[in-house]
């Protein structure tokens, strides 16, 4: 929190200008803290600032209360200028119970404020977090600008008159907390008082229990003395235009749904649930009035044969997974390659091997869906680099997959899927339009050809069941070019996987140019792909700041890569990829350019902190310097 | 049927120009033979068919018909026809598959098939063995089958593919014989005009790895003797002289009744509302009863793909929503 500068104006106690503040609010899975975190978002987004999230949260639905296992979390920052992550260390954390506490307060700055709930600090819940002593009296707090609330007794009082029971009302004293939150960050209560009306309008009764527990909140920290100062974050110069807050899985949705549209092709989702990809299931099958279909299939197989089959009678399939998934799907994905049909497969990845760690983020799919088929079998792979800019990849899928009939692979990761961001909306008139079009119907007497190409994009024909006179048979067996027909012929097979590769490399001279952040030539190009883009920008700008020549870019496109790549590579002494795996795009980079790209590796399950990413950048600048000397 | 946009079909028709690959004397031919006179008297129209199958020798069966065909990958011919019928339900989607094919690998989504109603036409190709990768026993092989892969014979109990049609809530469920042409012709028309799932499971002679697996009942001598043909209505007789029937007791075990006893034969009902009868049939033994064949179940309830296509339409119906209103949406702000 950097202060700059302090008036009263306006506000009976001291009232602080700060240009950025980061919260975590910590609880058990059941006190409510992404629900704390979400509101506390959209109230943010509302009043003008940019804001970044990053909900962190157990795989167990309900681990045992006030374990550690069972903490939830979840990290906001919100500021006066153009952020591009959601922070390394909060500056406010609000801890609802010794388990919380003991799991967040590590990473809380020194001088934090700590908003603690000293209500269930008996002996069994110290036990329960693992704490041996009560770390409010070991001295575990000091050097914290701490504030002790008992929130379960404060949100009964205020609920005394609530028609709610006595455990109903204990559970509002998360909102409890949002309203001294909101009255230390200076924010209104109106749209929250507007959005919990919405979300519980069946129940007046918990509508109204909620709100009286936030405004008494908010009185609560106007009135006592512990508080004495509320700061003010003034809204951020955006472009102009009409912002949204999104979330990623939310935004690559509406760029599918959008595509759809403009392209007049029917959506068809199949999907099988998997954590962090199962919201795009339920997202699609809110919009069947918009004429998507979606089909819960008996396995992630069946989602994406089912999808395959849609796109062979004329839909757009489409495929939502996660890693596991992904293994299930593979044999699948060939048979598309194959049949040369437009197929999108989206990836939320998560962090693996196998089951992993089902709600951590990471990025290590990506040579799985690069190489991890049978054979020859090539695919385009794209990805998605913050929540808004899922829209984009989204879209950007769709007009691939159909002006080229390959498989599409989006990869998209946790961090991505449930952090959010404001999103400056498109206007949809000005989308670039997506023209698709079937094989129309044959003449009598004249043999339809399957695989006779575009010459340019190498594309065969999409040809609708349903059409008269394009009766053809397609499959995995390899076949001749051009008639379709099996064969087996040497040449052909050699001309055929040629084909199928050339097909997805002249993707790239359908790209724009790289752009990058700083100059096209210096001493050090960072380059991202994926979620690790926020703190790569952030790290890259710091160093710009301090002098050095350090530019960065970001790959959307994995497969195939930009035809500028090499050249701008060329153009810095040294390229450091950091990426949430042990290096597999820089594997790829360094396999395919010869390039000695330096690979940033961190697999713990989080998303790279902008502090690390800037130590490591200057180690590396350091070491150019040595090797100059020498 | 015989307007300009719907021509008379003729058998002829349906054949495609590639060259049939399964070895002399294979049980697929006669079943190639019965679909395309079956679709011939139905009228398919070549272009509103799709045959869809999965891999093994009988899922060659595409590329020898002049529709729309795709051989896709091993057992998941159900879900890739699932996909084509919700997109497409004016489309008529066949699926070819073998016992190993439906029964083994893709099991999951050939009862997930039957569970939704999905309106789908099955060829289930049982030769009780892996044709395709040149004979090991396959879930349908009777258990003691000595083939590369069990040389002291397999441990496996056998699926009755009837039974587990039956089971996962099958609407259609039939059974045909190679050799059987008008047999089979009848009840491929049968299972044409069910709206819902239709399986067929035809015993089919694999004359190179399991020759002769069904010729103790199948074979002109025998066939009299061994063969229940089932027919709606119409009490469960069999033998040259009809002279012989199946009835059931409180449990619904199978007894066989003759002489007196013969007006005691159970009346067959393929729509009837309890499986138990046809689950009775497709179970008996195969040595102590004889073997039936034609329909063992019949109930019409809608379709999956009706199903999903009518929540589509009413959702159409009732809200519209214009790609900018659905960006433009929950809470937004201005920046100026
Ligand atoms: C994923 C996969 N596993 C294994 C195979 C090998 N394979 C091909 S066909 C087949 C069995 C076919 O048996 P069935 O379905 O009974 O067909 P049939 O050849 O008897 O008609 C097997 C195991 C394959 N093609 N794909
Ligand atoms: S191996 Fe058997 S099933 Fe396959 S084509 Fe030959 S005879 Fe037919
Ligand atoms: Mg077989």
């Amino acid at each position: 929190m950097h202060t700059s500068n302090t008036s009263t104006t306006g506000h009976e106690k001291g009232l602080q200008d700060l240009d950025q503040v980061v919260i975590r609010f910590a609880g058990d899975s059941g006190d409510g803290m992404q629900l704390t975190g979400d509101q506390f978002t959209r109230t943010t987004a509302l009043m003008g600032n940019d804001i970044a999230t990053f909900p962190d949260f157990p795989a167990e639905i309900r681990a045992p209360a006030g374990t550690l296992p069972g903490v939830s979390a979840f990290q906001l920052r919100f500021s006066s200028f153009d952020i591009h992550t959601p922070g390394d260390a909060p500056d406010v954390l609000v801890a609802m119970n010794p388990a919380a506490l003991k799991v967040h307060l590590k990473e809380l700055k020194k001088d934090g404020i700590l908003l603690l709930n000293t209500a269930s600090f008996s002996a069994l819940d110290l036990k329960k977090a693992k704490y041996d002593k009560d770390p409010r009296t070991d001295g575990t707090l000091l050097g914290y600008r701490l504030i002790e609330v008992d929130l379960e007794a404060r949100t009964q009082e205020a609920l005394v008159n609530s028609a709610l029971d006595n455990r109903d009302r204990e559970r509002c004293k998360n909102m409890y907390a949002l309203g001294i939150l909101y009255w230390m960050f200076h924010r209104e209560m109106a749209p929250t008082e507007k959005s919990i009306a919405q979300k519980f309008g069946k129940k007046p009764d918990l509508v109204d229990a909620n709100l009286t527990a936030m405004k008494a909140g908010y009185a609560y920290a106007e009135t006592v003395e512990i508080f004495q100062t509320a700061y003010r974050v003034l809204p951020a110069p955006m472009k102009p235009g009409t912002y949204r807050n999104i979330m990623g899985n939310q935004s690559l949705c509406l760029g599918l749904v959008a595509a759809a549209q403009k392209s007049g092709l029917q959506l068809f989702l199949g999907s099988y649930p998997i954590t962090p990809a199962s919201d795009i299931l339920h997202q699609l099958s809110t919009y069947k009035h918009l004429g998507v279909i979606t089909f819960q299939a008996e396995d992630e197989i069946a989602a994406v044969a089912a999808a395959i089959g849609a796109s062979y009678s004329g839909c757009l399939g489409l495929t939502s997974t996660s890693g596991p998934g992904i293994c299930l799907k593979s044999e699948a994905i060939g048979l598309a390659v194959m049949a040369e049909l437009p197929l999108i497969v989206l990836n939320v990845q998560r962090a693996g091997p196998s089951t992993g760690m089902p709600t951590k983020t990471q990025q290590a799919d990506l040579l799985q869906v690069m190489y991890g088929r049978n054979g020859e079998s090539p695919v385009c792979v794209i990805s998605a680099s913050t929540p808004a800019d899922a829209f984009e990849v989204g879209y950007e899928a769709v007009r691939i997959a159909t002006k080229y009939m390959v498989p599409v692979v989006v990869l998209s990761d946790g961090f991505i899927a449930n952090g959010s961001e404001p999103w400056l909306l498109p206007d949809p008139e000005t989308l670039p339009p997506i023209t698709v079009s079937f094989a129309p119907a044959g003449k009598p007497g004249e043999k339809f050809m399957p695989y006779a190409r575009n010459p340019e994009t190498l594309a065969r024909p999409w040809a609708r069941p349903g059409t008269k006179g394009l009766v053809h048979r397609i499959g995995g067996l390899e076949k001749q070019d051009v008639t379709g027909n099996i064969c087996y012929d040497a040449d052909n097979h050699q001309h055929m996987i040629e084909t199928r590769a050339k097909k997805v490399a002249n993707i790239a001279n359908d790209l724009p140019p790289t752009a990058t952040i700083g100059d096209r030539t210096g001493d050090l190009l960072v380059l991202g792909w994926g979620s690790p883009r926020g703190a790569i920008t952030a790290a890259t700008q710091r160093l710009t700041q301090q002098g050095h020549k350090v530019s960065c870019a970001f790959l959307r496109h994995l497969n195939p890569l930009p035809n500028d790549l090499l050249a701008l590579m060329r153009g810095f002494k040294k390229v450091v990829l950091p990426e949430l795996n042990s290096g597999q795009l820089a594997m790829m980079l360094r396999a395919k350019y010869l390039i000695d790209v330096q690979s940033f590796s961190q697999v713990n399950g989080q998303p790279f902190k902008t502090d690390d990413i800037e130590a490591f950048l200057k180690t590396v600048l350091a070491g150019m310097k040595k090797e100059v000397r020498q | 049927m015989t307007s300009v946009d719907r021509p008379v079909m003729q058998k002829k028709d349906y054949k495609t120009d590639q060259d049939v690959r399964w070895c002399p004397g294979c049980g697929d031919y006669s079943i190639l033979n019965a679909v395309q006179n079956a679709f011939a008297k139905m009228g398919k129209q070549l272009h509103e068919t799709v045959i869809i199958s999965g891999i093994g020798c009988s899922s060659r069966f595409p590329y020898y018909m002049e529709t729309f065909g795709f051989h896709t990958i091993h057992g998941r011919a159900p879900a890739i026809a699932t996909g084509v019928k919700i997109s497409n339900p004016a489309l008529d989607v066949w699926v070819v598959t073998g016992d190993g094919d439906a029964m083994s690998i893709g099991g999951n989504h050939f009862i997930h098939a039957m569970r939704r109603n999905i309106g789908l036409k099955i060829l289930l190709f049982n030769n009780r063995i892996y044709g395709l990768t040149k004979g090991q026993f396959s879930p349908t092989s009777e258990q003691g089958k000595v083939t590369k892969s069990s040389p002291l014979g397999s441990v496996d109990y056998p699926f009755s593919p009837i039974a587990l049609t039956l089971g996962a809530g099958g609407t259609f469920v039939a059974r045909g014989v190679d050799v059987f042409g008008a047999h089979l012709e009848e009840i491929v028309i049968k299972a044409n005009a069910h709206s819902g799932t239709a399986v067929v499971e035809i015993y089919q002679n694999c004359n190179i790895f399991n020759d002769g697996a069904f010729k103790g009942f199948s074979e002109k001598e025998v066939r009299d003797a061994r063969i229940l043909y089932l027919e709606h209505q119409k009490p469960l007789l069999w033998g040259p002289n009809k002279d012989q029937g199946i009835a059931f007791d409180a449990q619904f075990r199978p007894y066989i009744v003759t002489g007196a006893d013969l007006g005691k034969a159970y009346v067959w009902d393929e729509t009837a509302e309890t499986p138990a009868p046809a689950m009775a049939l497709a179970t008996m033994s195969e040595t102590e009863f004889p073997v039936p064949v034609g329909v063992f179940r019949r109930r019409e309830k809608p379709t999956f793909e009706a199903g999903v296509q009518a929540q589509v339409t009413a959702a159409k119906s009732k809200k519209k929503e214009s790609l900018r209103d659905l960006l433009y949406a929950g809470e937004i702000w201005d920046v100026k």
